[in-house]
């Protein structure tokens, strides 16, 4: 949109901090000071208790020492006074040098564990910054710490205390007061506590992610894999292995549709899972820099959706290979012949849901639907001639590249790099909104299947563009709004800011019946005897 | 291929041109000299505030106007010629219309203070508004505004928002006490004082303003003889049509551009729309100047259907309304008169703690329910609108208030405690019906 204006700043209250600001910038500093001591230097602190009490305190009571000296004094109500003229929110030098250093952060994380001290003093012991949460993880799990000990710490503790933030700026609101609950319940003890006091316990099953109850496949995406499986059946683990095993098949099959059917997808990204969860505490200050322009919108659609094809294919030639073998442990259960049942079995009612929602659905995307189908049949047919062949690799390609190629690409660039790193670069929602393969689920059963839409409130939109420019999700909410149309979108989390920050009232998070829900003409209120509104 | 210009491009004129493309395969142009493509006016402050960049408050991404061949064209109409039906630009040659839209707005009011055009000195309506405003505050300590209306409350969040204090002179005994009842008035006043860095001067006018050596406002002057130092001084007491270029040609103009209530005007294929229009003759209970967004509309709605064949007369439902007092929302459906009609009572439900008043107003014999102010609560359109249309009592209105309740999930609701008053004040029994899904009510008949 060709006009730029750049407004300088006149008597900004950005610039000019207050005590508890002051305190709070100084208590996290000094945090970020430790670790970036440990990180860069390698250097080993002692006694680390302390020093890691420090740093989780700073990390802790900083942010929410500076958020009480930003909003306290003021009434409740919506606080977005300069966020555009702020170094950090708007893509200034603070906001690249946040990125770097987290994007730097990830990049470390995922490959250069080194860098941490993971593992790399005598006999494997922790050195540097992994040393320094090893007291804590003793606590947890009875064991030292490694590099995702500490991220789930570190990611962990951002959710609390940037959820305490987030939840005294929108004190004027309960949806965002028990949604922000949630959230943190979620992840400090769903996501968080639960796997490492089990791992403590001895349910050493493959690992933090696959004892995280909330996190679904697809978006864990290695749910399914024969290591995963064996390990979950394993006498050994029992009966925690199986109940795992149940427990997320139930959640994807039957939990995840029928929920969403009745509120929409908002209760796995806005509410439970552990991505939506920083999004919307940490990233909350950078929800505004979503893009809002179509183009977006059609990149949004492509991507997401084949991140999901791709996962759904994944996963379907890994149990595939994993049935062909002449021995997995499901065997003790039944004959590869019932597995590859079930796998077809699977994908045909995938292609039937899709031809029932094409018939059943609203609007020009509903085409997608037969997209949906056509992809869903021609694996059916690749596989049957994988199966009739004999051959042990579904889809003529190995199942174990497929997922080496996901894991790197997605699991760790997109969700991690581009996904968190760039937050202070292009928004919060980045990997919610383009990568995530359980967004794609959702979004498709919220878009066609759901009781859930944002409901405009007759005539009274005034255009403003407060609800486009906070959607997170780059949704242009306004462009419904200003029509007097409810809004029906995938993308739409329903993290309810866009009805918070609305200055007349015009929008309403609802579930609902759903005739009616879609309203493509629709009748601006107020202005019934117009004609061309009324068809 | 008919030529149909537009001058003007806020939400009249621009409402004007989507309406005649759907319906039409006319060459439509819009001609403005404010900005190139249409922003929402009423989000100016938010720029200022910087909740937004000024891009955000542009409704349509720029591949909208090329998709839907509006022409737009930002230049400056210097005259109209209405017999070669030719309008003479500033910059660019001239342009031949078929039929001409006047979408042009109003300007805020100056009524002839002293030091009315000193540096320093401005309302709040354009873009270049927001500029000069931008410039005009930097760095500055103290501000005055004059006028206590929407307006004025807007520049008053604006300034606050940069640490600027400010004074706010207000005319009238109470806050926008020509539109609002003295206890809805009062109930913003409340909520105003609450904010640092904001003084209320009732029943004071501004005299003068003063000037120091650099020819900038210093001081102002109120006409009780008060003295107030700024370096701002913001004219909000309100605003009027901008048609001093159309006056003194053929076209008929008084306060706006006079027009019958098909939205023509005296000329010939010549229409106005928006604030800028006075109806010869009032519609309904309205006034002859409406300058509210949705009334610009509605204007631009009706005068597409009249350009593509359907002639059609400017007849808008019930009175609707909204706006923010700082933290307080404020909706309104039906009418509200700051002072009540002979047959009209009133009952008034209050929690200040919560910062929430609901003003419904009935007819005292029919309890037919008239209209309502809503601060703090969210109230559904499509049901007010619907029981204005079907004359519900004030009694059923009460009844389904849980249904027209239109606030986020979770928030505490207040209609067992409205309800019970109601009851108690006007000694009556309405039983207050539980939640029902709000489209099932739509369908039932009153």
């Amino acid at each position: 949109m060709g006009t730029t204006i750049n407004y300088s700043i006149a008597g900004d209250k950005t610039q000019n901090l207050n005590t508890l600001q002051k305190i709070g910038l100084t208590l996290g500093s000094i945090s970020l000071f430790i670790f970036l001591l440990t990180w860069v230097t390698g250097m080993t602190l002692t006694p680390n208790w302390l020093y890691l009490t420090a740093i989780l305190f700073g990390f802790s009571a900083g942010p929410v020492l500076y958020a009480i000296g930003t909003y306290k004094g003021l009434p409740a109500g919506i606080k977005n006074n300069g966020v555009y003229f702020n170094s950090l929110t708007n893509r200034g030098a603070l906001g690249w040098i946040g990125a770097i250093i987290l994007t730097l952060f990830y990049v470390c994380l995922y490959w250069y564990g080194d860098w941490f001290g993971n593992g790399t003093g005598t006999d494997g012991a922790n050195e540097g910054a992994v040393a320094l949460f090893d007291p804590l993880s003793q606590i947890m799990r009875g064991a030292p710490a490694d590099k995702w000990f500490l991220y789930g710490t570190f990611y962990t503790i951002a959710i609390l205390f940037l959820g305490i933030k987030f939840m005294y700026k929108y004190r004027n609101s309960k949806y965002h007061l028990i949604r922000t609950v949630v959230v943190m319940f979620s992840q400090l003890v769903l996501a968080y506590m639960l796997p490492y006091i089990l791992e403590g316990l001895n349910a050493t099953s493959g690992g933090y992610y696959s004892l995280n109850p909330i996190n679904s496949w697809p978006l864990n995406y290695d749910f399914m894999t024969g290591t995963r499986i064996d390990a979950r059946i394993a006498p050994e683990n029992q009966p925690l292995g199986v109940a795992y095993m149940v427990w997320g098949i139930i959640l994807f099959l039957i939990v995840t549709p029928f929920v969403t059917y009745f509120v929409g997808k908002r209760w796995y990204c806005s509410w439970f899972c552990g991505c939506g969860g920083l999004a919307e505490t940490a990233g909350d200050n950078f929800r505004h820099l979503s893009d809002k322009s179509l183009k977006a919108w059609k990149i949004e659609r492509w991507l997401v959706h084949s991140v999901m094809v791709f996962v759904m294919l994944m996963t379907v030639a890994v149990m595939y290979s994993y049935f062909s073998k002449s021995e997995f442990s499901l065997m003790m259960y039944f004959p590869a012949v019932v597995g590859y049942s079930l796998l077809f079995g699977l994908l045909g009612l995938a292609v039937l849901l899709f031809i029932f929602l094409y018939f059943n659905g609203k609007g020009k995307s509903r085409n997608f639907m037969l997209v949906g189908a056509v992809i869903g049949m021609v694996m059916i047919v690749s596989m049957l001639l994988s199966y009739l062949g004999n051959d042990s690799q579904a889809f003529g390609i190995s199942s174990d590249t497929i997922k080496k190629g996901y894991g790197f690409f997605i699991g760790a660039i997109f969700s991690g790099i581009v996904g968190v790193g760039f937050y202070p670069l292009l928004g919060n929602r980045v990997w919610c909104r383009f990568g995530c393969p359980m967004a794609g689920y959702l979004g498709i059963i919220q878009r066609f299947k759901s009781r859930f839409r944002i409901t405009t409130n007759g005539g009274q939109c005034i255009s403003c563009g407060n609800c486009s420019t906070y959607c997170e999700q780059g949704i242009d909410v306004r462009a419904y709004a200003q029509k007097g149309q409810n809004i029906v979108r995938a993308a739409c989390v329903g993290c309810g800011v866009c009805s918070s920050v609305c200055p007349r009232g015009v929008l309403k998070l609802e579930n609902g019946p759903e005739e009616e829900r879609i309203t493509d003409n629709p009748i601006i209120i107020g202005h019934e005897k117009h004609p061309t509104l009324r068809r | 291929m008919e030529h149909v210009v537009i001058i003007g491009n806020g939400i009249a004129g621009v409402t004007a041109a989507r309406h005649i493309r759907k319906e039409s395969d006319k060459k439509i142009t819009i001609i403005s000299s404010e900005s190139k493509y249409f922003f929402s006016r009423t989000a100016l402050m938010y720029v200022y505030m910087g909740h937004m960049r000024f891009q955000d408050i542009q409704p349509y991404e720029s591949h909208f106007w090329k998709n839907n061949r509006i022409d737009l064209i930002e230049d400056l109409v210097e005259s109209i010629d209405y017999q070669s039906k030719t309008l003479k630009l500033k910059q660019s040659s001239g342009v031949k219309y078929d039929q001409l839209i006047l979408a042009v707005g109003s300007k805020p009011n100056r009524f002839g203070w002293k030091g009315q055009d000193l540096k320093g000195v401005q309302g709040l309506y354009s873009k270049n508004d927001l500029e000069l405003m931008e410039e005009n505050t930097k760095g500055i300590k103290e501000a005055v505004i004059v006028g206590g209306g929407l307006i004025g409350v807007e520049m008053a969040e604006m300034l606050l928002s940069r640490d600027i204090n400010v004074s706010f002179l207000i005319r009238e005994k109470t806050f926008w006490g020509n539109a609002l009842p003295e206890v809805d008035s009062n109930f913003v006043t409340q909520h105003l004082n609450r904010h640092h860095g904001l003084k209320l001067l009732f029943e004071e006018e501004l005299d003068e303003i003063i000037a120091d050596e650099s020819g900038r406002a210093k001081e102002i002057k109120t006409k009780k003889g008060k003295t107030i130092p700024c370096q701002f001084v913001g004219l909000a007491a309100g605003v009027s049509p901008n048609v001093d270029f159309l006056k003194e040609s053929e076209l008929e103009v008084d306060k706006g551009v006079l027009v019958n209530p098909d939205l023509s005007t005296n000329q010939k294929d010549v229409y106005a729309i928006g604030d800028c229009a006075q109806f010869k003759t009032s519609i309904n209970d309205r006034g002859p100047v409406e300058q509210v967004w949705y009334t610009g509309r509605m204007m631009g709605e009706t005068v597409a259907q009249t350009i593509t064949g359907n002639k059609m007369n400017y007849a808008p439902s019930h009175w609707f309304n909204s706006a923010k007092f700082f933290d307080v929302e404020y909706q309104t459906y039906g009418r509200v008169w700051a002072e009540p009609k002979e047959n009209e009572t009133s009952f008034v439900w209050k929690n200040n703690e919560r910062e929430i008043l609901l003003h419904f107003v009935f007819d005292k014999n029919s309890k037919v329910f008239k209209g309502i102010n809503n601060f703090g609560l969210r109230l559904r359109h499509d049901l007010f609108e619907k029981w204005l249309n079907e004359q519900a009592t004030i009694q059923h209105v009460l009844k389904y208030l849980k249904t027209a309740n239109f606030d986020p999930e979770f928030f505490k609701t207040f209609e067992k405690d409205i309800v019970d008053a109601f009851n108690k004040e006007f000694n009556d029994s309405v039983e207050l019906a539980p939640k029902k899904w709000w489209r099932k009510l739509m369908h039932d008949k009153v």
